[in-house]
């Protein structure tokens, strides 16, 4: 089985997309609408081949003259007069307006053959671009012929054996082409497309056909940038990229030291949440100062702060960042979100990131930039930018302004699974204010702290303290405080209240003492007493045994009766 | 006749204008028919309006294909009117007289 020939574009990442390029030899038809950039995409394919691969090339040009086409893309950096002095490339200015000829009777469009055939030759042209065709429909009156001859004409090209890029204007309903060009052209079909989406348009690329090969069937938002096109496709770069096992601080001790002890991974990403002042970018200023004071450039993106203010804010903590200006080690980028596409802001970042070459990017914050596109675009930008960031190992901190409780947007749980660092940083309001805390909710390859810290900013900078952590829950700022004063006085209340439990205890075995005391002089004197009562009775009882002895005597008493009732009482009473 | 690259007819000035050559370039592709058919259209409808005051090139692209580029060439075969200004263009075998009248501006010389 053979495989089918591929002609690289040199278009960032539309070789991707396609496997390696536009099918060789045969001819690739890309469809539009208006300023959707055909054109560029075409003359990008033939300048990158005249100046990358060795393959000169031919434009037919319908639409622009050559002067034209030569401003057009100059202004892309493609240097088209060059390579047309140099004889790489030969661009043919196709004047065709309507009315501008009479026709009568028969003809065929051989003289335009004639010019692509002789341009080819001239210069041994393996690419052709034909910009854009439709033209002819609208300057040639009969139809029919122009069909035969596009037929004709593409059959000729692949019978020349060229690359060709063939231009068209979309269609209305589900046309692609306006004039059905596409059933000419079957071999790759690439529609493109610009978009609005809440007031901000972003081009799109998708690769509707490309017969005999896999191709990405999806639609990737592409740029045009500085230096062309560049197509965006996420799963263009590999996972691939080299990992450095070094560690850089965050410029928070206590920070680091959650974090295995040693701070981040050099070439990591990392992602800092947190709602509404919270302090995202002071964290991330002090990683930018942090990185410049270790000798790093350092790249600030700003979405939401000029460079002077952010500048001066960060004076109020006691952060000095504009001698790290002065020394060329910390550079601010400002823009605002809304400026303009996603697409471009993309290719300024990697334009600055380019020229800069910053060990550290902070994007502060990524967030606004997400209303700058749909969610899934934002995410390709965030990944592909994470990617570039990776392969040069910058270290790369976003944060990200989450709208308060703690559900996190879909963006972020999305985006969260790129980054290899998550630090969240929240807000507790409680006792009439607000506190900060800090923790970290990944961070891949290192053993990481587990707990809440409280988080302070003071005119001293930042400082991240044990937050209290007790039955009642997290306690941060006067509570903790309170909670603290509340603690030892329960420790003193508690020490007061054994002392007065031991005096107590004291005071009742005294008391039980005296008791004792009491119970036994009472019991003595009891004692004492009944001793002398006996004594009484002992002697009473001799006294009247004598005296009643010496009566009975006198009365002369049964005695001996008198004895027994006294031995059997009742017997006694019932007598 | 189709073998001479240039074809020149003249002849003297009309009487009621003043003498202004006409002239007109025909592109063909080869010797084809549509060629050959071309070239005695225009003939005799210059034969019939211009008589004496025409001159045609023939240009064949199949010989000289970088003379394509010039007059902005399409479609063949082409007429071209040079002179007199402006420039004016009629593709097709100029089977259709009434057309190539107009093409040419002859209307008002007729």
């Amino acid at each position: 089985m053979t495989v089918l020939p591929k002609c690289l574009t040199g278009i960032q990442g539309l070789d991707e997309i396609t496997g390696g390029g536009l099918p060789q030899g045969r001819p690739t038809l890309v469809c539009g609408g208006a300023g959707c950039g055909k054109t560029l995409l075409a003359a990008e394919f033939l300048v990158r081949g005249a100046a990358q691969f060795g393959e000169p090339g031919v434009l037919i040009a319908f639409e622009e003259t050559e002067a034209e086409l030569k401003a057009n893309v100059a202004s892309l950096g493609f240097d088209l007069t060059g390579l047309v002095r140099r004889k790489k490339i030969v661009i043919d200015y196709v004047h065709i307006e309507p009315g501008d000829f009479e026709e009568s009777g028969d003809y065929d469009l051989e003289g335009l053959f004639v010019r692509l055939g002789h341009a080819i030759d001239s210069i041994g042209a393996k690419r052709v671009v034909l910009d854009t065709l439709e033209a002819l429909f609208a300057g040639l009156r009969n139809e029919a012929i122009v069909r035969a001859e596009l037929r004709r004409l593409f059959r000729w090209l692949k019978g020349k054996g060229v690359t060709a890029v063939i231009t068209a204007e979309r269609g209305h309903d589900h046309q692609l082409t306006r004039h059905g060009l596409e059933e000419y052209v079957s071999d790759c079909v690439i529609l493109l497309d610009h978009r609005v989406n809440d007031q901000i348009a972003t081009r799109h690329l998708r690769v509707v056909k490309y017969r005999g090969a896999l191709h990405g069937t999806n639609e990737f938002p592409f740029l045009i940038g500085d230096e062309g096109l560049s197509v965006l496709p996420i799963t263009s770069l590999g996972l691939n990229h080299k990992i450095s096992s070094e560690r850089i601080g965050t410029g928070i001790p206590r920070l680091d030291a959650m974090l295995g002890g040693r701070g981040f991974f050099r070439g990591s990403s990392i992602l800092l949440t947190g709602t509404p002042g919270t302090g995202k970018t002071i964290v991330a200023a002090n990683f930018a100062e942090a990185a410049c004071q270790r000798g790093e450039r350092a790249l600030f993106f700003s979405f939401e702060e000029s460079p002077n203010q952010i500048v001066r804010n960060m004076h109020s903590i006691g952060m000095r960042l504009e001698p790290l200006v002065k020394r060329g080690l910390l550079r601010f980028h400002s823009a605002r979100p809304s400026l303009y596409g996603l697409e471009m802001h993309l290719a300024t970042m990697f334009k600055e990131i380019a020229t800069f070459q910053p060990h550290v990017v902070i994007v502060d914050p990524i967030t606004s930039l997400m209303d700058a596109g749909t969610d899934s675009e934002c995410k390709g930008m965030v990944t592909r930018l994470i990617d570039y960031l990776k392969a040069g190992q910058v270290t790369s901190m976003f944060t990200s302004l989450t709208q308060g409780g703690h559900a996190l947007a879909q963006s972020e749980s999305a985006m969260s699974s790129l980054m290899d660092a998550w630090i969240l940083l929240q807000d507790f309001e409680g006792n009439g204010e607000r506190n900060r805390v800090l923790y970290v909710l990944k961070a891949r390859g290192m053993a990481h702290s587990n707990q809440i810290r409280e988080f302070l900013i003071s005119h001293r900078g930042i400082d991240v303290v044990d937050a209290y952590i007790g039955p009642s829950g997290v306690l941060t700022g006067s509570a903790r405080a309170a909670q603290n004063a509340l603690e030892k006085a329960a420790v003193l209340a508690s020490q007061q209240e054994a002392a007065q439990l031991k005096r107590e205890v004291e005071r009742k075995r005294k008391a039980l003492d005296r008791q004792i005391g009491d119970l036994r002089s009472d019991y003595e004197s009891e004692a004492l007493e009944l001793r002398r009562i006996a004594e009484q009775v002992g002697t009473r009882t001799f006294v009247l045994g004598t005296e009643r002895a010496a009566s009975g005597l006198l009365r002369q008493a049964d005695t001996k009766v008198a004895a027994i009732t006294r031995g059997n009482p009742r017997q006694g009473r019932k007598k | 006749m189709m073998k001479t690259k240039t074809v020149s007819r003249r002849a003297s000035a009309s009487p009621r204008q003043p003498a202004q050559l006409w002239q007109l370039r025909l592109y063909v592709m080869g010797q084809t028919p549509k060629s050959l058919m071309a070239f005695s259209n225009l003939k005799k409808i210059c034969e019939s309006h211009l008589k004496g005051r025409y001159r045609i090139a023939v240009i064949d692209l199949m010989k000289q294909p970088q003379l394509a580029k010039g007059d902005q060439i399409l479609a063949v075969p082409t007429v071209v009117r040079k002179l007199p200004k402006p420039v004016r263009t009629i593709i097709g075998n100029l089977s259709d007289t009434a057309r190539v009248l107009v093409g040419l501006d002859l209307r008002a010389a007729v």
